[in-house]
C-alpha cells in the first residue's frame, strides 16, 4: 500500500521535502531581494558615473599642466588659470574654524554632559543646539551678513572690503559647523561609562580635574574624529560665503601686501572657485577647469575623512 | 585624657576651589554660545523682513507678493514662484531617494552579513562626502544634457528636473544611515520570533521590522525633506533663472527656490542694496526658510525620540 502513491500525494511529498531543504520557490522573496541589491548597485553606478565623468573632464588639465594648475593663482585666461588662491582662502578658513569652532564647541559639549543641571536654561540650549545643527547653510550666510561682516568692520578689520573679508567668513563658517562640534563631541563624552569618573572621584579629585585627567583623554578619539570630520565639512560649504561677499570673479592681491591686508582683502574659496568657473561664458572654464578644481577638492576631502577613519580605527576603545 | 582634637578643616585648598568654580564658568560661557547664535540668526532675519514688510505696506505694494513671477531688483517678490519651485524640487529629490535610500537601508541592515555590509556601507559614506557644489555641477554638465535633455526633448540646459534629480542624490546617504540605524536598533528577537513562525526574511523585514521602526524611517524622510528644502548649490547652478524667475509648475522649465534666490541676490550684494526692498526681501525669504525647516526638523526630533524610547 505505501508503494503505491498518487499524483497528488507525490506532489506534497516534494513540496514537503523542498520545504524542509530550504529549497522553496518564492518569486516574491527573490524579486524584493534583487530590487534591494539594484538600489544599492544603481547607487554605485551613480557615484562611478559622477566620479569617472569629472575625472575624464579633469583629464586634460592635469596632463598638460600638471601641478601647476594647483599652485596657479586666478585668471581670467584658462590658460593660466588654477586654484592655489581658493586652497589659501579655504585653508585660512579653516582655522577660523580650528581657532573658533573647535574650543567653544568641545566646552559647551562639556558643559552639556558633565555640568549641565536638568533645568529650563539646559533644555533649551540643547534643543537650540539641535535645531541650528539643521538650520539651511544659507541662513548662517545672512546671519554673517547682518552681524558678523558688521563687527568685523566695526573692530577696524574691515580693510579694502569693508568686513566683507576672510575673517568675517571664518567667523561664519565657525558658527555654521558649531553645532556639529557640540553634538559629535557630547556623543563621545557621553560614551565614556560612568565607572571611570568614579575612579577619578574615589581618589579625591574635583570635577574639573576628573574631566581633564579622565573623561577628556577617554573620549579623546571621538571628539577628534568630530572635529575632523567637521573641517571636512567647512571646506565643501559654499552658499553662506556667497552671501557674505565671497570673490566670485577674478582678483589679484599685491605680491608685497602684508599679511594684514592679505587678510581684510578680497578672498575665495576651493568650492567657490568650483562654482564660479561653471557660470564663466568661456566653455573652457566649465569643460575642464571646473572638473580639475573638483578633482582637487575631492582629494583634500577624501583625505580629510582617510585621516578621520584613521584616528577612529587606531584609537577606538571599547568598553 | 587626651586632649579634644582641634576641628579639621575640611573644606579643601581654596584655590583649587575658586579654579573649579572659573572653569564651571568658562563652560557654561561655551554653552551659551550656541543660545547667543540662535538668537542672533532669528533677531537679524526678523528685522530686515519687517522692514521689508512694513515697506511694502507704506508702498501699498503688498499685491508683488503675488504676481507673475520673483524679480526682486524690479519690485515684484512673488513667494508663490520660489515656494512652488522649492516643493517642486525637494518632491522630485524625495521621489530619487527614498527607493534608492530605503533600498540600500533596508538591504544593509536586513540582508547584507557584517562582511558585505563592510563593503558596501562606504558607497553611501563617499556620496555622503560629496559636497553639494560638485553635485551642482555635474547637474549642470552631466544630468542635465545627458539625462534630463535626453528623455524630454523640451527640457533647456536649466531644469527644476535636473536640480530635482541631483538633490535627490545628495540626500539619498541621510535617508539611508537614518533609516539604517532605525531598523538595526530593533532588536533581534522581534525578527527571531517571526523567523520562529516559519516567516521568510521578505515577510519577516516587511511585517515586522519596517512596522518597528516606522517612526525612524519617517523621520529620516522628513529630515531629508528638510535638507532638500534648504539645499543652495545645486539649485543655484542647475536650475537656472538667475535674477528672477517666472511662475511656473512645470518641472522641465527653469525654476527659482527660496534658497536660490538668497544666493543669486546676493552674489550681487552691493548694487541690490540701492534698490528699493530687493536687499530686505533676502531676510523675509530667509525667514520663512528659517521657520520651515525649523518645524520639520522638529517634527523628525520628536519621531526619533520615539523610536529610540520604545526600544
Amino acid at each position: 500500500m505505501a508503494a503505491r502513491t498518487n499524483a497528488s500525494q507525490r506532489a506534497t511529498r516534494d513540496a514537503v521535502r523542498s520545504a524542509l531543504q530550504g529549497k522553496r520557490a518564492e518569486p516574491g522573496a527573490v524579486i524584493f531581494r534583487l530590487l534591494l541589491i539594484t538600489m544599492l548597485l544603481s547607487l554605485l553606478l551613480i557615484l562611478i558615473v559622477l566620479l569617472g565623468d569629472i575625472l575624464i573632464g579633469a583629464w586634460p588639465t592635469f596632463r598638460d599642466r600638471g601641478f601647476d594648475f594647483v599652485f596657479s593663482g586666478l585668471s581670467l585666461n584658462p590658460e593660466t588659470a588654477g586654484v592655489w588662491t581658493g586652497i589659501v582662502g579655504s585653508l585660512a578658513i579653516a582655522l577660523f574654524v580650528v581657532i573658533f569652532a573647535i574650543p567653544i564647541g568641545i566646552g559647551a559639549a562639556i558643559y552639556l554632559e558633565e555640568y549641565a543641571p536638568d533645568n529650563t536654561l539646559t533644555r533649551f540650549t540643547d534643543t537650540a543646539v539641535r535645531n541650528l545643527a539643521g538650520v539651511p547653510s544659507i541662513v548662517f550666510g545672512l546671519l554673517g551678513l547682518t552681524i558678523f561682516v558688521v563687527i568685523v568692520n566695526a573692530i577696524g578689520l574691515g580693510g579694502s572690503t569693508a568686513g566683507k573679508n576672510v575673517i568675517a567668513a571664518g567667523i561664519t563658517m565657525a558658527a555654521l559647523v558649531l553645532p556639529i562640534v557640540i553634538i559629535t563631541s557630547a556623543e563621545a563624552i557621553r560614551a565614556v561609562p560612568y565607572t571611570i569618573r568614579e575612579a577619578g572621584y574615589g581618589v579625591g579629585a574635583t570635577k574639573w580635574e576628573v574631566i581633564r585627567s579622565h573623561v577628556l583623554p577617554s573620549a579623546f578619539p571621538g571628539i577628534l574624529t568630530g572635529t575632523v570630520l567637521t573641517l571636512a565639512r567647512a571646506f565643501g560649504e559654499t552658499a553662506p560665503l556667497l552671501v557674505i561677499g565671497v570673490a566670485t570673479g577674478f582678483f589679484s592681491a599685491s605680491a608685497d601686501a602684508t599679511v594684514l591686508e592679505k587678510l581684510t582683502g578680497p578672498y575665495t574659496a576651493l568650492p567657490v572657485i568650483v562654482f564660479s568657473w561653471s557660470r564663466q561664458t568661456d566653455p573652457a572654464f566649465l569643460n575642464t577647469l571646473a572638473p580639475a578644481a573638483i578633482v582637487v577638492l575631492l582629494t583634500v576631502l577624501f583625505s580629510i575623512n582617510a585621516v578621520a577613519i584613521y584616528f577612529r580605527n587606531r584609537f577606538e576603545k571599547k568598553w | 585624657m587626651t586632649a579634644p582634637h582641634p576641628p579639621i578643616d575640611l573644606s579643601g585648598n581654596p584655590r583649587r576651589r575658586s579654579k573649579e568654580r572659573l572653569v564651571g564658568a568658562v563652560f557654561f560661557a561655551a554653552g551659551l554660545v550656541s543660545i547667543l547664535i540662535s538668537l542672533a540668526i532669528v533677531l537679524s532675519l526678523v528685522g530686515e523682513a519687517w522692514t521689508f514688510i512694513s515697506g511694502l505696506i507704506e508702498e501699498g505694494e503688498l499685491g508683488s507678493l503675488w504676481s507673475i513671477g520673483w524679480f526682486p531688483r524690479r519690485g515684484l517678490y512673488d513667494l508663490r514662484t520660489i515656494i512652488v519651485g522649492t516643493f517642486i524640487i525637494a518632491a522630485i529629490a524625495i521621489v530619487v531617494a527614498t527607493p534608492l535610500g530605503l533600498g540600500a537601508a533596508i538591504y544593509l541592515a536586513e540582508y547584507a552579513n557584517p562582511k558585505t555590509r563592510r563593503r558596501l556601507k562606504p558607497i553611501i559614506e563617499i556620496i555622503a562626502g560629496i559636497p553639494s557644489v560638485v553635485l551642482g555641477f555635474w547637474a549642470l554638465a552631466f544630468i542635465g544634457p545627458e539625462v534630463v535633455q535626453r528623455l524630454f526633448a523640451s527640457a533647456g540646459v536649466f531644469s527644476m528636473l535636473s536640480a530635482g534629480l541631483a538633490v535627490g542624490i545628495l540626500i539619498t546617504p541621510l535617508v539611508a544611515t537614518v533609516s539604517e540605524d532605525a531598523m538595526r536598533a530593533v532588536p533581534s528577537s522581534l525578527r527571531e520570533a517571526s523567523y520562529g513562525l516559519g516567516a521568510n526574511r521578505l515577510t519577516t523585514t516587511i511585517r515586522v521590522v519596517l512596522p518597528a521602526a516606522i517612526s525612524g524611517v519617517a523621520a529620516s524622510l522628513i529630515l531629508a525633506f528638510s535638507r532638500a528644502i534648504g539645499e543652495t548649490m545645486i539649485v543655484f547652478m542647475a536650475a537656472g533663472a538667475v535674477g528672477g524667475a517666472l511662475f511656473t509648475v512645470n518641472p522641465l522649465d527653469p525654476g527659482q527656490t527660496m534658497t536660490a534666490s538668497i544666493a543669486s541676490l546676493a552674489i550681487g550684494t552691493d548694487q541690490v542694496a540701492g534698490e528699493g526692498l530687493a536687499f530686505q526681501s533676502l531676510f523675509f525669504v530667509g525667514l520663512l526658510l528659517f521657520l520651515m525647516t525649523l518645524a520639520l526638523n522638529a517634527a523628525s526630533n520628536r519621531l526619533v525620540r520615539k523610536f529610540r524610547e520604545v526600544y
